[in-house]
């Protein structure tokens, strides 16, 4: 196990060069950079900014150099941002992005795997159709739909909670809640219907039958026998959800007023911000490549037929 | 073995299960009536498809709803109707008073659990007071029983660390290991080579006489049949075409399906063809919407003509122990009352186009 940590481990660095140096050259082909303006710069005021960001220098220099930033961990200078760097934006960003994804998805997951479980065990039930029914409004309604309704009702109608806010900005604590609970409703829905339908896959295997045939009580076999296999496909879809959770989300962070790095993601390409485009997308595989990690370690201790070597 | 007066422990009385399909309905089992006796060792034969498996997880209501259904029928043991009680008394049948050996080895063990937890869990659900120690000592032993090497470390593993046949016998000793009153045995020795399986159908016969404990015993084998089973069933799309005592059925074989089943077996002692072995031609039926009449026409080489084809043969007694459903043993009486019959049957459907 600790040999295949380590592989798996080593198997990242190429893994991130390679998606630094795509993202690097792909954004640079785009047409259009950071300093194209509506107002158009005279020449000379142009090739002095390029001059400061080494933009006049050859591509492979500027590779080169932006390569050995992050290898002592600077990500390098904003292009737009005069006065700050990369490292400054996602530093500031990204915690709260996390904290809002990790509420969120922690919430996801424990309502759907509830709803998803009860589902199956009273398949074609009230309750099933209850849980489905909530798992079909949290997929089709969209969140610039969620949001504002939330707001409308615990925050304007009931007064229960902020209507937008952070508590790092020396808002209360309370402003957490309402946008994890709309940032979770979509994932809530895909949880839920994957562990109903795995569940009851799981409930008409072979050894299912076996337990049932010693006498065991239903309860008994649902969580003893059938949840770990029932759980497989939950972890899978964890790994890539919880990385684009955790990465922020440009409509919650928008109505919601949350300091978070989704708004990154969508301002940085239309400024051609190179670096903080590149940034970004570090950070998010990153995290993907992270998640995936996990997935696989959790993976092998749940399921005994999963050895690494 | 059995002795004359010894108590029927399960009495089936016309049972039917349906599995509804996109095809039609599926009657899998469709109206079957045995009993079993205290120390008796029932045999059921038959075709693959023919409803073996089905009619024994209709016993312990096993069958997956929807699709599957136990429509009609009573199932008799120690006097109480399994198909009428609450599920929470029919899990204290189930594992305690009767036990099954599942059919699929490979599927029928949690892969996720080690043998051990699977073992001491089945021992420990209805005998509360027994330590989990001891009946942890008490599978290593059964698990010596059936044959498995270094039991006291491979009861550890997980399934899938162990073989087909290896799994087969930690099945098997999962279920001798509850000492229930009857034990439900779905072709137990098919993943198995010779040497084991006689070990195996030692070990059932064993547990037979010594515990007194029934079983009835799912195989195509009639080989085995010949050396375990006191009475046989001979299963047919979904009915039993014969019924009798072990001896009777190889020396009598009245259904010409029984018949067909046993020149089918290859013997050395048979003088004929080298190298040739009988087969009973053609498939057997598929069980959505069968007509009314006997389904082993087709392949029948004895079958009446115009009479086996339209009409459901009756039910005989050819002694006092062997019974018989086929027309080959029908009085003239019930031939042109049946013909009577289906000529009505004809003629309403006629007039309804
Ligand atoms: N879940 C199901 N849905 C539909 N049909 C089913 C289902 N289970 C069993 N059947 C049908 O019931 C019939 C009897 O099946 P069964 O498993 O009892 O056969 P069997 O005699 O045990 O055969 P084998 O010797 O191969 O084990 C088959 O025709 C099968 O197609
Ligand atoms: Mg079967």
């Amino acid at each position: 196990m600790a040999k295949y940590v380590i592989k798996r481990l080593l198997g990242i660095i190429p893994t991130m060069f390679i998606i630094i140096t795509l993202s690097f050259f792909i954004v640079r082909v785009a047409p259009g950079g950071p300093f194209d303006g509506e107002k158009v710069l005279p020449e000379v005021v142009k090739r002095n900014i390029e001059a400061k960001y080494h933009m006049d220098e050859p591509l492979l220099k500027q590779y080169g150099r932006y390569i050995l930033g992050i290898l002592e961990g600077d990500l390098g200078p904003s292009y737009k941002y005069k006065d700050h760097d990369v490292n400054y934006f996602i530093g500031n960003s990204l915690p709260n992005s996390m904290i809002l994804g990790t509420i969120a998805m922690c919430l996801a997951v424990l309502f759907g795997v509830t709803f998803g479980i009860l589902a199956a065990v009273n398949q074609n039930s009230w309750v099933d159709y209850l849980s489905m029914g909530l798992a079909v409004i949290g997929i089709s309604i969209p969140l610039f739909v969620i949001c504002p309704v939330l707001q409308l009702v615990f925050a304007m109608k009931l007064h229960w909670l902020p209507t937008s806010g952070w508590f790092k900005s020396g808002d209360s604590w309370a402003t957490v809640v309402l946008p994890s609970v709309a940032l979770s409703f979509s994932y809530f829905a895909n949880i839920a219907r994957l562990m109903r339908s795995s569940m009851l896959e799981t409930l008409r295997s072979d050894y299912i039958r076996t337990a049932k045939a010693k006498g065991m009580k239903r309860s008994t076999i649902i969580f003893k026998h059938a949840m770990k296999g029932a759980l497989l496909p939950i972890v899978s879809y964890l790994g890539p959800a919880f990385a684009g959770i955790i990465t922020g989300s440009v409509v919650v962070e928008q109505v919601f007023r949350v300091p978070g790095l989704g708004k990154f993601f969508v301002q940085s390409s239309f400024n051609r911000d190179y670096t903080l485009i590149v940034g970004v997308v570090l950070v998010y595989s990153m995290i993907l490549v992270a998640m995936n990690f996990i997935v696989d370690v959790v993976y092998s201790f749940l399921d005994p037929r999963i050895s690494y070597q | 073995m059995i002795d004359k007066n010894s108590k029927v422990i399960l009495d089936v009385k016309g049972l039917k299960t349906y599995f509804k399909t996109d095809a039609g309905i599926v009657k899998a089992v469709d109206g079957i009536d045995f009993t079993v006796h205290q120390g008796e060792t029932l045999g059921i034969v038959g075709e693959s498809g023919c409803g073996k498996s089905v009619t024994n997880l209709s016993v312990m209501r096993l069958i997956q709803s929807p699709p599957g259904k136990t429509v009609a029928g009573e199932v008799m043991f120690q006097e109480t109707d399994l198909l009428k009680i609450s599920e929470a008394e029919m899990r204290n049948v189930r594992g305690n008073k009767i036990s099954m050996i599942f059919q699929d080895p490979m599927t029928s063990l949690n892969p996720f659990l080690k043998i051990s937890t699977q073992m001491i869990e089945t021992i420990r659900l209805h005998e509360k007071n027994v330590s989990k120690a001891e009946a942890l000592s008490r599978s290593i032993e059964m698990l010596k029983k059936v044959g498995i090497p270094g039991a006291e470390k491979r009861i550890f593993c997980y399934p899938h660390q162990f073989s087909g046949g290896m799994r087969q016998r930690v099945m098997i000793a999962m279920a001798l290991s509850c000492n229930a009153n009857l034990l439900i045995a779905d072709e137990p020795t098919t993943a198995l080579d010779v040497t084991i399986q006689a070990q195996i159908l030692e070990l059932i016969q064993k547990v037979n006489v010594e515990m007194k404990t029934a079983v009835i015993l799912i195989t195509h084998d009639l080989g085995v049949v010949a050396g375990m089973c006191d009475n046989v069933c001979v299963m047919y799309a979904g009915k039993i075409v014969e019924k009798a005592p072990t001896d009777k059925i190889y020396k009598f074989p009245a259904h010409p399906y029984t018949e067909g089943l046993i020149q089918s077996v290859p013997r050395m002692d048979k003088s004929g063809e080298k190298g040739k072995l009988f087969s009973i031609e053609g498939q057997p039926p598929n069980v959505i919407d069968l007509p009314p009449c006997c389904a082993f026409h087709p392949r029948c080489h004895k079958a009446i003509e115009g009479l086996c084809s339209r009409c459901n043969p009756p039910t005989h007694m050819l002694d006092e122990d062997h019974e018989v459903t086929c027309w080959l043993y029908g009085t003239d009486q019930e031939k042109s009352a049946a013909l009577k019959e289906a000529d009505a049957r004809q003629a309403s459907k006629e007039a309804s186009k």
